[in-house]
Order: C-alpha cells, then sequence, then structure tokens
C-alpha cells in the first residue's frame, strides 16, 4: 500500500516510521528534518503524570485537553501507592481526571503500554505519546509510541501535537530459526548483545526476517521493549494476519493506513544476525548489552527472581512459567515473584488455575503492573543479592544494589527451581 | 545565540569522556516523587560515582561537557530540570538519547552534539570559560577555536529562543 509511494518527491519509498508520521503530518517527510506530528493517543502515567497536571494547571488554567476521548491516564509504575508522595500525585491526577472527565487506568489495570494493545485502542499505524519511556513498545504492533517528558506531553493534551525530528531507519535482519529451547528474550538479548546500548541511537529500526515474523504478538512485544535499551526511537515490526485479526476482533473493524516494511528502502544502516545457534542468554548485571550464554557463567547463586514488566509480563510469559514450575517446588533459598502485566493477564491466569500453581510452587504473585522496575514496588535488592529478572533494564541500584541479571522467563523459572542461574536445559528431559 | 559560562568535564577513569550516564545517575528514581523544580537540584548527579558532589558547586558551573549516549534511560523531566535549577545552560555531549534531547530543548536547556573529535573541548580543564555559539557552531575558549558543535534546527533553536515549548507555543498562536 506504500511501497513505490515518494518521499518529498525525491523518489524513494518511505520506511514504516516515516509512512506512520505522514499519515499523522502535513510537513514534508525526511529523515532528520523536523515535522508537527499529530498525536492520536496521549497518555500521562502516574510517574510524571503530576507533573504534567500541574503544567496544565500553570501554563492552561482552566482550558481544555485537545481530545478528551483519547486522552488517558495510567497508574502502573507504584501500585498501589507505597509513599505518601505518590498518594498524593496519583490524587492530584484523579482530581484532574474527574474534572476534565478523562479516563484513569487506576492502579488495578497493569501497564499502560500493554492495556493499549489488549483493548485495541493503538491500532497498527497509530501515534501515541506518553510518560513512559518504554511506549515503544508498540512497534510491536506497527505502532509508533513516544515516552516523552512531562512538558511535552502537557503541550500535547492541550494542543493534539509535537514536534518531531524524523528519525532514520535501519534494518535489522534477523537471520535463521532459533532453537526450540530458546524464546523471545534470547531473541531479543542477541540483538541488543549484537548492536549495543547505542547501536539504535537516535533511529527508528525495522525488525526483519522469518524468526522474526513468526513472533507471536507477545514475543513482539518483547523484542519491540527493549529498543529503548539500544538507545533506539523505535523498533518496529510489520504487522502480520495474527496482529491484524488481534484488533479486527477487538474493534470489529479492520485496522486502515498499516505500516509495511519496503525491502527497497534506502537504510541508513543494516545489521544482520543469525540465530540458528541461539542459546539460553542472560544480560550481566548493570549492563543490558553485555549479553553472555547462561552455559559460560558457571555457577552463580541466585537470591531471588522477578518475572514480569512491560517487557515478560504477559500472559504468555507468566503461563510458560507455570508450566515448567508446575507440581514442583523453587529452591528454598530463592524468593521468586510474579507480576502480571495487567489485570486481564491475572483473570487468564487465575481462572485457569495457574494462580494456584505458581502459589503452590512457592512464588509471591502481586497486582498487576510494573512491578519490579519502578521504585521496586515488589521489592528491592540489598547489596550481594543474586536477581534474575525477566525486565529490560539492570542498571545499577534500579532495581536495588543487589546484581540483576537480565533472562527469559524459562531461564527465570530454571534458575528459581535450581537455585542458580540456569537454562530450562538444566531441567533435563521434557521440560 | 552565545552561551558563555564555566564547565565541569564528566570524565572516566582513562580521562575519556563518560558515556551512558543514565538518567537514574542524573536523577535517582528514588527522588521521582518531588514535583518542585527548586527542590530537584540537590539531587543532580546524585547517582553518578565521583560527581555527586555538582549541587555544591551551584553558580559555578554552566556547561557540563559528557561523552556518548547521554540521559538514556527514562524520560524523566526531572534529569532536565535538576540542572536548570543549578543554573547549567548548556550540555555539550558526543551523543544523546532521543528523549533527554527533546526534554533539554523544551525546557531550553542548551543540548548540543560535539562534531568531530573536538580534542580542544576534551582537554577544556574543570572551570575554564568557554563560549558556544549556536549559529556558527563555533565553541571558543579565549577566542581561540577548541571545537564545533552541530548546528541545531529551526524549531529548535526557536525553541530555545523563546525559552521553552510552552512559550514557543504561546508564540505561534
Ligand atoms: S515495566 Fe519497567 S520498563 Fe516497563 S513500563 Fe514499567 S517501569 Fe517502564
Amino acid at each position: 500500500m506504500y511501497a513505490g509511494s515518494t518521499s518529498g518527491g525525491i523518489g524513494l519509498e518511505l520506511s514504516m516510521i516515516e509512512q506512520i508520521i505522514s499519515e499523522h503530518s502535513k510537513d514534508r517527510v525526511v529523515p532528520g528534518g523536523i515535522v508537527w506530528m499529530d498525536i492520536d493517543l496521549k497518555t500521562a502515567r502516574d510517574f510524571g503524570g503530576a507533573n504534567v497536571v500541574g503544567h496544565m494547571e500553570e501554563q492552561y488554567p482552566n482550558e481544555p485537553v485537545a481530545d478528551p476521548e483519547r486522552t488517558f491516564f495510567t497508574f502502573d509504575t507504584v501500585v498501589p501507592a507505597k509513599t505518601i508522595p505518590y498518594a498524593e500525585n496519583q490524587h492530584i491526577i484523579r482530581r484532574f481526571a474527574r474534572k476534565w472527565g478523562l479516563k484513569v487506568y487506576d492502579v488495578d489495570a497493569g501497564i499502560g503500554s500493554h492495556i493499549v494493545i489488549e483493548e485495541g485502542l493503538a491500532t497498527p499505524g497509530a501515534t501515541m505519546a506518553g510518560t513512559d519511556s518504554h511506549l515503544n513498545i508498540l512497534g510491536a504492533v506497527g505502532a509508533f509510541g513516544q515516552g516523552m517528558g512531562d512538558m511535552d506531553i502537557a503541550f500535547i493534551f492541550r494542543t493534539g501535537k509535537t514536534w518531531f525530528e524524523v528519525p532514520r531507519t535501519m534494518r535489522v535482519a534477523v537471520e535463521g530459526r532459533m532453537p526450540r529451547n530458546c524464546s523471545a528474550k534470547d531473541l531479543t538479548l542477541a540483538v541488543v548483545g549484537t548492536l549495543g546500548s547505542k547501536g539504535g541511537l537516535g533511529m527508528s529500526m525495522e525488525m526483519t526476517g522469518d524468526q522474526v515474523e513468526s513472533l507471536s504478538l507477545s514475543g513482539r512485544i518483547t523484542l519491540a521493549s527493549m529498543a529503548t535499551e539500544m538507545g533506539a526511537v523505535c523498533a518496529l515490526i510489520e504487522p502480520n494476519g495474527e496482529i491484524l485479526e488481534h484488533f479486527r476482533s477487538v474493534n470489529g473493524e479492520q485496522p486502515q493506513n498499516v505500516p509495511v516494511h519496503v525491502p527497497d528502502y534506502l537504510f541508513e544502516r543494516e545489521v544482520s544476525l543469525d540465530v540458528s545457534d541461539l542459546e539460553a542468554l542472560v544480560s550481566m548485571p548493570g549492563k543490558p548489552d553485555k549479553v553472555r550464554p547462561v552455559s559460560s557463567l558457571g555457577t552463580i547463586e541466585v537470591d531471588s527472581v522477578f518475572i514480569g514488566s512491560c517487557t515478560n509480563g504477559s500472559y504468555e510469559d507468566i503461563s510458560e512459567v507455570a508450566r515448567i514450575v508446575e507440581g514442583t517446588r523453587i529452591h528454598p533459598r530463592v524468593m521468586a515473584k510474579v507480576v502480571p502485566a495487567t489485570r486481564s493477564v491475572w483473570k487468564r491466569l487465575l481462572y485457569e488455575g495457574k494462580v494456584k500453581t505458581l502459589f503452590d510452587s512457592g512464588f509471591i504473585i502481586s497486582n498487576s503492573g510494573c512491578g519490579g522496575c519502578a521504585s521496586g514496588q515488589i521489592g528491592m535488592t540489598g547489596p550481594g543479592e543474586v536477581q534474575v529478572s525477566t525486565s529490560n533494564r539492570n542498571f545499577m541500584g534500579k532495581q536495588g544494589k543487589g546484581d540483576t541479571y537480565l533472562a527469559s522467563p524459562r531461564t527465570a523459572a530454571a534458575s528459581a527451581l535450581l537455585g542458580r542461574i540456569a537454562s530450562i536445559d538444566d531441567l533435563g528431559v521434557g521440560q | 545565540m552565545i552561551i558563555e559560562g564555566a564547565v565541569m568535564l564528566l570524565k572516566d577513569e582513562n580521562g575519556d569522556l563518560l558515556g551512558d550516564i543514565d538518567t537514574d545517575m542524573i536523577f535517582h528514581n528514588r527522588h521521582l516523587a518531588i514535583t518542585d523544580v527548586n527542590e530537584m537540584g540537590k539531587y543532580a548527579l546524585g547517582n553518578l560515582k565521583g560527581y555527586e558532589h555538582l549541587p555544591s558547586l551551584k553558580g559555578k558551573v554552566q556547561i557540563l561537557i559528557a561523552g556518548d549516549n547521554f540521559g538514556s534511560g527514562s524520560s524523566r523531566q526531572q534529569a532536565v530540570d535538576c540542572f536548570k535549577a543549578l543554573g547549567i545552560k548548556a550540555l555539550l555531549v558526543r551523543s544523546v538519547g532521543a528523549i533527554y534531547k527533546r526534554n533539554a530543548i523544551n525546557a531550553a536547556l542548551g543540548l548540543f552534539t560535539i562534531e568531530g573529535t573536538s580534542d580542544g573541548i576534551v582537554r577544556s580543564k574543570d572551570g575554564d570559560r568557554i563560549s558556544l555559539d549556536t549559529i556558527t557552531g563555533d565553541v571558543k575558549k579565549d577566542d581561540g577555536m577548541i571545537g564545533r558543535i552541530a548546528i541545531p534546527s529551526g524549531v529548535q533553536m526557536d525553541i530555545l529562543d523563546a525559552g521553552g515549548l510552552f512559550e514557543y507555543g504561546r508564540r505561534c498562536e
């Protein structure tokens, strides 16, 4: 649909991000140029949201938001509030939302970026801005989400648009098929390890290859969620039939203006990696891009395990953990925590008995939300503590003072069972 | 626009400009509930080893110089506002996270990328006074060229000139 269309009359096809921006801007879209872009979905979360409200009240007293139907708040970082300042901030937001009739996905709802996919709000090709720096997760469905600061968001609340520097586009081609014992997170860590923390700096990445195309929605979310850890603006994946069907079934209509990957586009850069020999990977403490195979680590005893976050808090992720641990107990030394991404993931796990499975295996299961990364809602680590986390960031101090290794839900489950960093291969045949 | 002031360089143990300074090092997440900009200054660089003393230099440093991928991490505006609260006028970095760059420009904190090797900039000493010309890209010390910065785009300069995004928005109305 977009292939063959022109970019500012220079006769080149548009990359996916350029297609999306073109649909939302009257300006000429050229890489590196600045455009004014319309934002479809405008949000703020409990973190940053009170500052957005502060700016609104100071800069635009008694002026309404531009588009109340598609302006809302999501409380997902510290839910329910565990400190008085957070409680106060959340309530500042609630009061503002009530005054202007805006929706609040309150403390029980879960992670905003997952809710907008689940509820079909962030359709392929849509634009969204919010105070969540991982909003670019929407690349999983071929939509463009962008985390921004609170001034930016207040401006967008009021005007419905913002200035934007059109990012250059690079292609990441994932060659080969990964072995069956690997998961989307291992693939993602392989990409992060290959590109490094600056490998996508300022770029829109288009993720391609058979293995990427065959990822489920949950796997695509995992991959897109770590664009930020490569410095990229976003990682876009062309929607396949499963993704389009998700939106069709939720919204009752086929998404329009779905961006497509144009192989002939003149990419700023192309990187390829082969995943045929992939194995279970971890990111070493403090460095998401310092990626090592689990098999190379030797024995590292584990004290705590966190399963959740916007990267790996989906139904598919957590139900896989339940399948692996079913009928067994986690290692007595390990404290293992599960945080479903959204309330509907929680519900499904509960109704299908998977919450019981996890509980019986010794897991702590918490309210849906961000859980581990934002101010350690489900607990921090102390100095010397070793944690395996399915999250996307392990910068020193972020999840506590301990050493946090990033891993897949499978690796986290195996590590919880064995009390050391381990892959599912270490659990023996049949897992 | 000419921006002038005393510099402080963020360097590693080898004397190279520090890269990958993320928003948790600049303004740690345990202070995120703070909404008053004046309160933010005292936590600037509070989680960056060796530079936690920056707030004690309030008024003595106007330009910070750092390496690649500055401000990666979260979208927190506090990581920009904390520098403004200390009177910092500009950041000169080798490269910058996209969200951080927006936040800085929107808050009218000059954020410029260093062009080429610009050795003279890297060799500056803490406390040296330098000047940046946002129109020519020249960076000078005692009237001698020490390097260059990339010239920001029109919209970005307009926002800086206006004193921030809100003021710019009002001008456009
Ligand atoms: S889970 Fe962590 S990284 Fe993801 S949105 Fe929440 S705070 Fe951000």
